[in-house]
């Protein structure tokens, strides 16, 4: 009980600070490749903060609410991920939680963040099935859907699971909105869609914005790690790396791509959902 | 208990002859309401009965020599009455669909033969689950439509005011889904089967208009063709079981690896698809949507649709491992994930609801074609749910309708600030059906864990991308409701007894949501153990108790926050336009300096999840499927 309580508070204090860490990285590197020095890596922090001094403006007041709910909800799916508890559950209360960041773009009825709203909800639809069957392939590889008994399993799941892994790192790519998948939020500048579901989100709604999307993104690559961690404790090193990889991975596709449309990124995942995640599912059930 | 039980079944077909009679509006309606309280009663004294019995099965009447015969009687006169209606719209060939079982089934009677002396009524935790149902939902349905008909009728004065059959109607349908869930006999369900039939028929034509009747035969048609199947099923068993009507007698033998008992189930159940629209029949509860709001309630949430459910739990242990499990879960699933694609594309509120009821019937139906306690577990809690929610959201869709004439999603903008009490309703409705903590996202969870366990591929793969597109469509929805609105509040009409239905039905799922990891312990696992000798929960159920306590805290603990948050002061802004604002929010100043109203809308996708397009298609892949199946089945026990 104590340990479970040590990590979840491990949880709560880290996982904000690494995620900012690792946005100002993904900045200095985005800016390296584009030829920029880039700012400090601590600048998401200095944004933050700064946003958290502004004076409260908004379209409509139940946003923050709204806000709040996305903030709780995506913290506490995190907290139950590092609690061991059932992984499954953790996504369900993942999308739950994504819908309300959905209203909060909604409830204004901005042009810009009713769009955005939308688009989100989109890509929702595009990356559901992949992460559903991300969590059933731990549970037909390692028999249990509770992440304290996969940790512990005898070789890293990715052995039984590439497809799965497959499936899941693309639909990382559209759960992060990252190019060519930031339809919602289109978080390089002066595009068309402003920016998106963000537009009508500010001063401290932004900054929760942020911090929520930190948490979030150290839960998702928590995940990652999920595949690669097993009863050797040296894995965990092996997961840090790969969990790294991806990150850089994901800045590279981010900067070499251009926005997709949505019919596109739809058909493109699902396709690629079937194929490797399907077929994996396929013959795991066959061995197992 | 044999008198409860006959009053049950006998009283709303009592009630129904003098709704027909009295044609004084007033009189009528108190009876009615009346009458509705009663049978809720009637189903509580029922069920304490049962349960200070020790909630054991009960088998009851045995000796029905007299029963029978009326029940001969009436079968032969719901013939002639389709008979006669389908020569009246000319559309003839119909009535060979309901002459051919009742000759058949009269010739059993009378050469057939000689039916073992058996319980025709059977009791258990089961029948006393749909009972309540029934009761509760079809009862606050009754109370609903008394007010809802009312309305209907001042504004739709171009259609005869034919209140008295409207509700007769409504009564007859109480009464045989009792009979229905009651019987044990598949004579008597076979009666119970046809009278729900010719009642949704009736019903759905009521208006008149040529789509109603269109459509009316419709589902006649498709329902008929269940009942022929189910006739034939009956007749097979009759002969192989040697007289023994008795359906648990069939799933008995069928649990038992009979040879001969497969085809019985695998006819019953597909009846039961038919009754339960599933794919290739999904397109009659589309058409029943012409009817007035109350019957489509009626038809889609707490009755109709249900009886086909009920039937395949029935048959799950029997189905479970089977070549008829492996059709009706892959028609399930099929239809679960075909459905909620296609709902994307609606717009019109009441055709969004009948698709996410195809949808989610098919899940129960994947649930009941796996067929382990699992599965059943979670298509027992998607069935309660369901029942719960949809009614909820039709009655609210026909109110709102009252109060604003459109029953169009686009329409509802900023609906839970324009009508407020409606709105609201209609989010916690909506909600029910998808969204944490709410028991039908921890019913598709078991589901898909279970489907997982019986290595069922394909149904594993329709449940996580049916999952997505019901998210989206559900979402899509709530999204209107709340976006904030310029436009003026609606005058909300709504009547008294409508608002006393909906609140009853809001608060019930709210308490569901919050008891019912103690309804699984205290009422569905019995109920399963009953079924499968020994059941244990899928998720543990300390787990769903301290889960259900935690979500709510997070949804409280912003609330609380927000109160807080309220009284630091927040500047309101417009919304950002590129700098063409025009002082509101829902206009901009157009290329030429003149103001334009700004209008948002949903996306729908037509083109690429249009019914149109997608409808045709899913019904060829599944009737090629089922006929496939269907001789696979048969043909493996004759060969």
């Amino acid at each position: 009980m104590i340990d479970i309580l040590i990590r979840v508070i491990i949880f709560l204090v880290a996982a904000p600070i690494l995620g900012g860490l690792l946005d100002g990285l993904d900045r200095i590197i985005s800016a390296r490749m584009q030829g920029r020095i880039g700012p400090p890596l601590l600048q998401p922090f200095y944004d933050v903060s700064k946003l958290f001094q502004k004076q409260t403006i908004a379209v409509s007041k139940s946003q923050s609410l709204l806000i709040q709910m996305f903030f709780f909800t995506q913290i506490f799916t995190g907290c139950l991920f590092m609690a061991g508890f059932d992984i499954m559950l953790c996504f369900f209360i993942l999308s739950t939680g994504a819908t309300f960041l959905v209203f909060a773009g909604a409830v204004t009825h901005s042009p810009y963040s009713s769009m955005g709203a939308s688009r989100e909800l989109l890509q929702m639809l595009s990356y559901e099935p992949a992460i559903l069957m991300t969590c059933l392939g731990f549970y037909l590889a390692a028999g249990t859907f509770k992440v304290e008994e996969l940790v512990l399993s005898d070789y890293s799941l990715i052995v039984y699971l590439p497809g799965f892994f497959v499936a899941y790192v693309f639909s990382l790519t559209i759960k992060m909105r990252k190019s060519p998948f930031d339809l919602s939020t289109s978080h390089h500048p002066h595009q068309e869609l402003v920016k998106g579901i963000t537009t009508e989100i500010g001063s401290r709604n932004l900054a929760f914005y942020f911090i929520t999307e930190w948490y979030e993104n150290i839960f998702l690559l928590g995940v990652v790690a999920l595949f690669i961690i097993n009863k050797n404790p040296w894995s965990i090193l092996a997961a840090v790396i790969v969990v790294l990889l991806i990150c850089f991975l994901e800045t590279l596709i981010d900067n070499t791509s251009a926005r997709m449309k949505w019919d596109k990124m739809l058909t493109l995942t699902w396709i690629v959902t079937l194929v490797s995640a399907g077929t994996n599912l396929l013959v795991l059930m066959l061995i197992k | 208990m044999d008198l409860i039980v006959s009053f049950l079944i006998c009283f709303p077909f009592l009630v129904s002859l003098l709704m027909y009679c009295i044609r004084v509006n007033k009189v009528r309606n108190a009876i009615a309401y009346v009458s509705a309280v009663i049978i809720m009663i009637a189903v509580g004294v029922l069920v304490y009965n049962w349960a200070s019995g020790g909630c054991v099965a009960i088998q009851l009447f045995t000796e029905t020599e007299s029963v029978d015969k009326v029940i001969l009687v009436a079968e032969w006169f719901i013939m002639i009455l389709v008979t006669v209606k389908s020569f009246m719209h000319k559309r003839a060939w119909v009535s060979l669909l309901s002459i051919v079982p009742t000759i058949m089934l009269t010739m059993l009677e009378m050469n057939g033969p000689s039916l073992v002396e058996q319980p025709h009524v059977y009791i258990d935790h089961m029948a006393v689950l749909m009972c309540i149902i029934i009761g509760l939902i079809g009862g606050l349905i009754v109370i609903y439509a008394v007010g809802y008909m009312h309305g209907y009728h001042h504004h739709h004065i171009e259609f005869e005011d034919r209140r008295y059959y409207f509700f007769m109607l409504l009564f007859i349908f109480l009464g045989a889904m009792f009979g229905f869930v009651l019987s044990d006999s598949t004579l008597w369900i076979d009666l119970f089967w046809e009278i729900t039939s010719i009642c949704s028929f009736l019903l759905i034509g009521y208006t008149k208009t040529d789509e109603a009747i269109e459509n009316s035969f419709r589902a006649l048609w498709m329902n008929l063709l269940g009942g022929c199947a189910l006739a034939i099923g009956i007749i097979y068993q009759a002969y192989f079981l040697e007289g023994n009507m008795s359906l648990q007698a069939l799933i008995d033998s069928g649990v038992s690896g009979a040879k001969y008992a497969t085809i019985p189930v695998a006819l019953i159940a597909f009846a039961a698809l038919t009754k339960a629209a599933q794919m290739p029949f999904a397109k009659w509860l589309m058409g029943a949507m012409v009817a007035p709001t109350p019957s489509s309630a009626l038809l889609h949430s707490a009755t109709m649709v249900k009886a086909g459910i009920y039937v395949l739990f029935r048959l799950a242990p029997a189905m479970s491992g089977t070549m008829t499990g492996l059709m009706i879960s892959f028609i399930g699933g099929f239809t679960f994930f075909a459905a909620s694609v296609m709902a994307i594309a609606q717009s019109d509120g009441k055709k969004v609801l009948a698709f996410s009821t195809i949808s989610n019937l098919g899940l129960m139906v994947a649930c009941a074609g796996v067929g382990t306690p699992e599965t059943l577990w979670a298509g027992i809690f998607l069935m309660i749910f369901h029942a719960i929610s949809k009614s909820l959201l039709f009655q609210n869709m026909g109110a709102v309708e009252n109060s604003m004439h459109s029953r169009d999603v686009e329409d509802m903008d900023g609906l839970v600030y324009r009508l407020p009490r409606l709105g609201v309703f209609m989010f916690i409705g909506i909600a029910g059906m998808f969204l944490a903590p709410f028991g039908m996202l921890i019913s598709k969870w078991s589901a898909l864990r279970a489907a997982v366990d019986e290595g069922n591929f394909m149904l594993v793969v329709f449940i996580c991308f049916g999952s997505a597109t019901t998210l989206f469509y559900w979402t899509k929805w709530m999204n209107n409701l709340i976006s904030s609105t310029t436009s003026e509040p609606i005058k909300d009409i709504t009547k008294k007894n409508e608002i006393i239905s909906l609140t009853i039905h809001a608060a019930l799922m709210i308490a569901l949501c919050l008891i019912f990891p103690v309804l699984s312990q205290n009422y569905v696992i019995p109920l399963l153990t009953e079924i499968y000798g020994s059941a244990t929960s899928v998720l543990p159920m300390g787990v769903l108790y301290i889960l259900v306590i935690v979500i709510v805290a997070i949804f409280v603990v912003p609330f609380i926050v927000f109160k807080y948050a309220n009284k630091i002061r927040t500047n309101e802004k417009l919304s950002y336009m590129n700098g063409i604002n025009t002082g509101t929010n829902d206009a901009f100043v157009d290329a030429f300096g003149e103001e334009k109203p700004m209008t948002i809308s949903n996306w729908y996708f037509k083109d690429f999840f249009g019914q149109r397009k997608l409808m045709v298609p899913c019904e060829v892949v599944t009737t090629v499927f089922l006929i496939i199946m269907l001789v696979r089945v048969i043909g493996g026990v004759l060969a």
